[in-house]
């Protein structure tokens, strides 16, 4: 392999301050580093050693995690495609190749969008590119409905990069997950591609001679929920996921296998997934009282429809917008949770709520922090004062 | 029955090459160098001109501030050089060593009130090895220190076992503490088991916990936390001893045990050498021939990167040598297994296949440098009551009022050495630290 460390010790020149492509400096040095760890050795003073781990290794375990959800998301696209077209003896691998047909340009737009703002930004500011964007760019296609336009995801996806994390400094520095800002814009920006009962399975049919199945509809039992309507999936199909959804969203069995990957990795919280999900079993259990169709709607199922899973699992767990406080991390998992759940059955007008839940909390984790370093800090002035 | 502190965050790196307990021979440099670098914070006024004859004990520069601190000559001799940087900052006074070492002879026995031991202590020159907090400095002779914290132990990597380098002169070791307990309370930090486990005249603690329970910054934080307004003084268990032969012996003897180890070198092993020593004299050819190596004025955590040409500094209780490790080019880093690197991540394989020999860690950052994005990495290896995320953030916003707060006064640099080492976004702990230590007391002072 050393043809690559010779091809790019051969470029690097031209890349650098003053060569010819220096404009593209910032694009070869993500390069460089992705194909080889960085030689730079320790400064003077300070750690002289340094543990292996690099954000780049923490960031790509995260997108291992989501691959169970993609490759289950790729599946049920096609096999709920080729539900709606009456297409009974589709196989395994027929559904999965229509659903990569479906998913692969959504992944590509989203990161050669997001990706170019980062790279010119990195490059405008001199610094390096950020890895940051690998997960949420992956992100951002698992949570959209299966037929959502290409030029939107691309709209969403800009509007979000630029908005919600470079004006704020980039990686480490956004209060909102990126991801959910995309989508919290799509959502408002472009309701009718995001909810209702059409746009969540792809009905057209492969060769366009036979044209659309007109009005086929397919509602996500969320979406039955709040328009009053008995939920159709039998429980079993909530958990392995054979229901319409966004694309990543429908198999709590898949998004499990994930969060049992980042956990073990130590990655993602384990305090922010379990009080989630503790949060909303507790919310869901004690609403049934209050709403009529919820009540018939067993409360556990709620953890396993929409978007709930997925959103504890790889959007509340973001490090940056989540509480930096160990026990702040216990707050703001109960109160997605909870929260999600309030909003799905007390509000009309949203069948879901765990986006919203989220962004919510993105905003109060700061004020969730400074409670316990608040504590903290008055314990120390208190004993100085004793003294 | 010492009380007994248990403390469970922290992490021990069981790295390649530790000294092996056998002591070899001393080994005489020509030419010894003090380094006022080595005594931090201190503005260095040369007292001494070339040419001068001085006796081991007698002072090289004064600190300009506390005109009283003097940090002594470790031998007799010639002063051969003083060498000086950039806008003649002093980089070290070299001495030309006596055949025979001429001391300069001061009163034995322990004096029996903490003034007069003080200023024993600041004609030897000795005081000048007491470090203070808040700030991490050398110590202000003018403070009434409420308390005075020795740790005996260090459980850094390829640190000196103190146990090893005390072992016969735990009579000394309380003769040096017996002086200390004279200028105010004495407290000492033990490992489970310890020989100074029985010492008098100190409040002696067991700490029981992983790296970096042996700082004194987190036993002090255990036992009696700096408050603002307050000041308590540290000292190394080797400074003791120092301070110990002063009264028994009558003489400055900054001998000092130091372990020479590291995966690079030959034969790890102890050696007897004095403050200022040449680091090639220690060496040798004891490094492994082949690669580029690092040599580390300390031990890989709160070390300097230093050469053979350079002396050994005042506070340093081993000298490590590790591979540099700028010619490794490890494909795929992000994602290839990596079997070799030691991680706390379960993303490596450390977790499931520790290496019981040691691993052997170059000198390489291993990553970009980001933002803080992963939280709780500080906490975990972080012992002591204090946020080290939201104080070093803090201490980067330049936020002296947060600073104060959120418990600056009890750190040191080195506290947040084993953070800086697990950190994924490689921040520089140490440095931002130390800025932030200098930036308040510059504003306080």
């Amino acid at each position: 392999m050393t043809f690559i460390k010779n091809m790019l010790d051969k470029m690097k020149p031209t890349f650098t301050t003053g060569g010819k492509l220096s404009a593209f400096g910032s694009l070869f040095d993500a390069m460089e580093t992705f194909f080889y760890v960085p030689s730079e050795t320790a400064k003077v003073r300070g750690a002289q050693i340094h543990d292996a781990i690099d954000s780049k290794r923490s960031i790509f375990f995260v997108i291992i995690a989501l691959i169970p959800a993609i490759l289950f998301g790729m599946w049920n696209i096609g096999y709920q495609h080729n539900l709606a077209v009456g297409c009974q003896d589709a196989t395994i691998w027929c559904n999965f190749i229509y659903g990569l047909a479906v998913i692969l340009p959504k992944i590509v737009v989203s990161y050669a969008v997001g990706l170019g703002i980062e790279v010119a930004v990195a490059q405008w500011k001199k610094e390096e590119v950020h890895e940051g964007f690998f997960v949420t760019g992956m992100l951002i296609p698992l949570i959209v409905p299966v037929n959502c336009p290409l030029w939107i995801i691309a709209l969403a996806t800009a509007f979000s990069v630029i908005f919600a994390k470079e004006v704020f400094g980039g990686t480490g520095m956004n209060i909102f997950n990126p991801a959910l800002v995309t989508r919290a814009f799509l959502f408002f920006a472009y309701p009718s591609m995001m909810s209702g009962d059409k746009v969540w399975v792809n009905a057209n049919y492969i060769d366009s001679i036979n044209g659309t199945i007109d009005g086929y509809s397919a509602a996500t039992p969320l979406g039955q929920l709040a328009a009053g309507d008995a939920v159709t999936a039998a429980p079993m199909d909530t958990i392995i996921g054979t229901i319409p959804g966004s694309i990543g969203e429908t198999s709590f069995v898949a998004i499990m296998i994930g969060a049992c990957i980042l956990i073990w990795a130590g990655i993602a919280s384990w305090k922010i997934i379990l009080s989630t999900f503790v949060g909303g079993a507790v919310m869901a259990y004690f609403l049934r009282y209050g709403d009529a169709e919820a009540l018939n709607f067993p409360w556990w199922e709620q953890l396993t429809v929409g978007g709930f899973a997925f959103g504890a699992v790889f959007m509340a767990t973001d490090p940056v917008t989540a509480p930096r406080t160990e026990s702040g991390k216990w707050i703001f998992g109960l109160l997605i949770g909870a929260m999600a759940i309030v909003i799905r059955v007390l509000n009309p007008g949203y069948p879901e709520g765990m986006m919203l839940a989220i962004l919510l909390m993105n905003v109060f984790a700061p004020l969730i922090d400074y409670c316990f370093v608040q504590s903290n800090i008055n314990k120390r002035a208190k004993r100085a004062i004793t003294k | 029955m010492a009380n007994v502190i248990k403390l469970c965050k922290g992490l021990d790196i069981n790295l390649a090459g530790k000294a092996a307990p056998k002591l070899s021979p001393a080994s005489q440099s020509k030419v010894y160098g003090l380094v006022p670098d080595g005594f931090e914070g201190v503005k260095p006024k040369v007292v001494v001109k070339e040419g001068d004859v001085v006796k081991a004990g007698e002072a090289l520069f004064i600190d300009k501030k506390h005109p009283e601190v003097k940090f002594a000559s470790p031998v007799s001799g010639k002063v051969l050089l003083v060498e000086r940087g950039e806008r003649r900052k002093v980089l070290s006074i070299q001495v030309e060593a006596d055949a025979q070492t001429v001391y300069a002879e001061f009163a034995k026995g322990v004096p029996t009130d903490g003034q007069a031991v003080l200023k024993a202590l600041l004609d030897s020159g000795l005081f000048g090895y007491f470090l203070q907090r808040p700030y991490a400095v050398t110590a202000n002779p003018e403070d009434k220190p409420k308390a005075i914290f020795v740790s005996g132990f260090s459980d850094m990597p390829l640190a000196a076992d103190t146990e090893f380098v005390i072992k016969d002169e735990v009579a000394v070791f309380q003769t040096g503490i017996d002086a200390l307990a004279k200028i105010a309370k004495v407290y000492l930090g033990v490992k489970p088991g310890s020989i100074l486990e029985n010492v008098k005249n100190a409040e002696v603690t067991t700490f029981k916990g992983k790296c970096p329970s042996g700082n004194v910054g987190v036993q002090i934080n255990h036992l009696n936390p700096v408050n603002k307004g307050e000041v308590v003084w540290t000292l190394g268990a080797e400074e003791v001893l120092f301070v110990g032969r002063l009264f028994t012996e009558g003489h400055v003897n900054l001998c000092r045990t130091i372990a020479v180890a590291g995966s690079e070198v030959a034969e790890p092993r102890y050696e007897k050498v004095l403050v200022g020593a040449r680091i090639a004299d220690i060496l040798g050819d004891n490094i492994k021939t082949g690669g580029k190596v690092r040599i580390i004025d300390g031990n890989p955590l709160t070390g300097v990167k230093t050469t053979t040409d350079a002396f050994l500094s005042a506070h340093t209780t081993e000298v490590t040598v590790i591979p540099e490790g700028d010619d490794t080019h490890e494909l795929f880093g992000w994602i290839s297994p990596r079997l070799k690197e030691f991680s706390v991540s379960r993303s490596y394989f450390t977790w499931l296949m520790p290496k019981k020999e040691g691993y052997v860690l170059d000198a390489r950052v291993k990553g970009g440098h980001r933002h803080m994005i992963f939280s709780g990495e500080y906490d975990k290896v972080f012992p002591m009551d204090i946020y080290p995320e939201q104080l070093v953030k803090s201490i980067i916003a330049g936020d002296i009022d947060r600073m104060e707060a959120l418990g600056i006064y009890e750190v040191a640099p080195e506290d947040f050495a084993v953070a800086e080492f697990v950190d994924s976004s490689k921040v520089e702990l140490q440095r931002i630290v130390r800025e932030g230590l200098d930036m308040l007391r510059k504003e306080n002072e």
